[in-house]
């Protein structure tokens, strides 16, 4: 498809605008757009949203054999992917010119820093070293997508934790997560790289451009630094004629920017640890608002609560049989399981209020199992849908998407960069809910 | 299609202040003929509107949403959408994008460009061309927006006056909403253009296509009223009215 024309009125006004130090959306010119950082369910899995734009990191690693010039230090590849989603203006399959500024802005920030510690991945020395693969996928572009990248990049590596190691002699045996915990990578420092756009031949400068500033400016300048203020790489683009003082006041601001970003990348990680070590829940599902109309999410409904026992009693009185069960899942195949299918319908309800049931109750899912005794509803329509209080099943309310969650925990287990691929297309379309 | 077996009616005279009907999705009714027409003896023809088709005798919907009704005789759907169809009749703002001997391309957000011929503008004759670079807005209306062909607009209408359309829009700022918000800013008695009006005065170009440009007397309103319309889209209307009426006081 083909990208929107930028009309002659808009970059017009674009550049009026900007040298009244107005912005489009009210920023001041050293404001960043919201951050927001989320984690997913597997180590190494982070999204971060500046603004409306979304990138999607994640990290994953793989006994490989080292290189030959370097026997004692393990391998670390980055790959940032710009995919149609983003933008009508990205095509599949070709590489185009920003494709290519932007992996090799990101692999020299990264690798050139020195900020992951090579020598901690090797194994066995010139046989075996981890090979960490850091993905960066772009959901949506709306400016500024270097820094996005950077801020997920480094922020998945701080998730990440890959399997632990243990040789013997000759013998070298990788622990699954069960047998013993994962341990994260050793990381120096974190770089993070800040865009400073100009405009009008270096006179006016904006931090952070969206996507119609980035489409006006003259040319852009990109410092990557951590919050030691040491400089990880600098590049200017764009062909225009930078003085000294500004390249040293863009230094001063990005020494700022990044002291705010690593606090923030700090404190996200900090609270996914604590959720994880507490037990709660985690992952993108739980940190999507609910308040949002895209919620997936229906409201809490509100269940009466008088007079239950009798009434419990009651409809435990009235109800037939229940009919045969299978335990659930019935594996036909490697790979196929069936649930439910073909069973009589225990619920005892006709079909439209079946219908009604599935409209309002996504929440609530059990298994054919978990039904006859459980669950109970009368067939009169006004009727308050009651979970008896039978202590012989365990009632346990899943939300959508965590079947699958549990799933692949499961199976990632001892698993390697192989089911990566996979993970990260599960991970998009749930974001695409 | 659904604009084929039906009169062509410009969107613009929808309002929405009619008797409006529950949700429909498009399976519900398989086949089934979806409503019962009170038959005036004024109308014996039922006209159907986007998001409704003629089978035959019976009328199916083709996309979800409320059905709304206009007496005497039309209805259609109101649906979500923000990607454009070019539509006949329908007025666009659109971005010229090529020049090329006597045709200007014209990007309206379709799927493909539209056509623009140079002698489609008042006054323009084979020697007095019109003043167009590539670039520039225009609001155009679609002669010809059906699935087979390239769409093609003009600007002027079958007098041969321009009628408002042209190009235009030195200083002001173009955006983008959905197509629901702008059918109702050209709703007739719109409540959103009359709350707008109270802040403070501005001009606007509306465009079926979802584009909208604004211009008003300095950059910082017209940034004020280019926020304020990207935002009401999903606001009720206490809402809007209060949030108006906040920049209303801070702005006098």
């Amino acid at each position: 498809m083909r990208e929107t024309p930028l009309s002659n009125c808009e970059r017009q006004f674009l550049l009026k605008a900007i040298e009244e130090k107005k912005r489009l959306d009210g920023r001041q010119t050293y404001d960043y757009r919201n951050i927001k950082i989320t984690f997913g369910t597997d180590y190494g899995c982070c999204v971060v949203d500046v603004g409306k734009t979304r990138v999607l990191a994640q990290v994953s690693c793989e006994l490989v054999a080292p290189k030959d010039n370097r026997p004692t230090e393990g391998i670390m590849f980055i790959n940032l992917e710009l995919s149609p989603m983003a933008s009508p203006a990205f095509e599949s399959g070709r590489q185009s010119e920003l494709h290519v500024t932007l992996n090799r802005l990101l692999e020299r920030c990264l690798r050139n820093s020195k900020c992951l510690d090579t020598e901690s991945l090797c194994v066995v020395s010139g046989e075996k070293v981890w090979k960490i693969r850091i993905d960066v996928h772009v959901l949506n572009h709306d400016g500024n997508i270097m820094d996005a990248a950077s801020i997920a990049a480094i922020t998945a590596l701080c998730h990440f934790r890959r399997p632990d190691v243990g040789i013997q002699g000759e013998e070298v045996t990788i622990y699954t997560p069960e047998e013993r915990d994962l341990i994260p990578l050793s990381i120096y420092h974190m770089p993070v790289s800040v865009s400073f756009s100009f405009f009008q031949q270096g006179t006016f400068l904006l931090v952070d451009p969206c996507e119609r500033e980035e489409r006006v400016m003259d040319g852009l300048l990109v410092i990557a630094m951590n919050k030691h203020r040491e400089i990880c790489s600098i590049q200017s683009s764009g062909g225009i004629m930078l003085l000294k003082e500004q390249v040293l006041r863009c230094s001063k601001i990005a020494s700022v920017k990044v002291c705010e970003i690593t606090e923030l990348i700090n404190k996200a990680l900090e609270n996914d640890r604590k959720v994880r070590k507490e037990g709660g829940k985690f992952g993108f599902a739980e940190s999507m608002a609910k308040e949002r109309i895209t919620a997936l999410k229906s409201e809490i409904a509100p269940v009466e609560m008088i007079d239950i026992e009798e009434k419990a009693e009651d409809i435990i009185c009235r109800t037939g049989a229940p009919c045969d069960t299978v335990p659930s899942p019935v594996v036909r195949a490697p790979g196929t399981g069936q649930v439910g299918e073909g069973l009589q319908n225990a619920w005892g309800l006709d079909e439209m209020e079946e219908e009604e049931e599935e409209e309002e109750d996504d929440i609530e899912q059990g298994g054919p199992e978990k039904q006859p005794e459980s669950e109970t509803i009368t067939s009169k329509k006004g009727d308050v849908v009651v979970i008896s209080d039978s202590e012989e099943e365990e009632v346990v309310i899943l939300h959508q998407g965590v079947e699958v969650k549990d799933f692949r925990e499961e199976m990632s287990s001892g698993q390697k960069q192989a089911t990566s691929a996979s993970k990260k297309k599960k991970k998009k379309r749930k974001l695409a809910h | 299609m659904p604009w084929k077996n039906a009169h062509v009616f410009s969107p613009s005279t929808f309002y929405v202040d009619r008797v409006c009907y529950t949700k429909i999705l498009p399976q519900e009714t398989p086949g089934n003929c979806i409503m019962r027409v009170p038959l005036d003896n004024k109308a014996d023809k039922v006209i159907c509107g986007p998001g409704l088709r003629r089978n035959g005798d019976e009328v199916l919907v083709c996309k979800s949403g409320i059905l709304r009704h206009k007496p005497p005789n039309l209805y259609w759907i109101d649906s979500i959408q923000k990607r454009y169809v070019p539509a006949k009749g329908e007025s666009v703002i659109g971005i010229v994008t090529v020049k090329s001997g006597d045709v200007f391309k014209v990007d309206v957000g379709g799927s493909e460009q539209a056509s623009l011929s140079y002698l489609a503008f008042e006054g323009a004759t084979k020697r007095n061309r019109p003043n167009v670079q590539v670039g520039d807005l225009v609001y155009a209306q679609f002669t010809i927006a059906n699935k087979d062909m390239e769409p093609e607009l003009v600007c002027i209408d079958s007098c041969g006056r321009a009628n408002g359309m042209g190009v235009f829009g030195a200083d002001g700022l173009l955006f983008k909403v959905s197509l629901g918000l702008v059918r109702r800013l050209l709703a007739p008695q719109s409540d959103i253009v009359k709350d707008l009006e109270k802040t403070f005065p501005f001009e606007m170009v509306v465009g079926m296509n979802g584009r909208v440009w604004v211009r008003a007397r300095t950059a910082q309103q017209t940034l004020i009223v280019a926020n304020l319309l990207e935002s009401c889209e999903n606001m009720t209307t206490q809402q809007r009215q209060a949030l108006f009426r906040r920049v209303a006081d801070r702005v006098t």
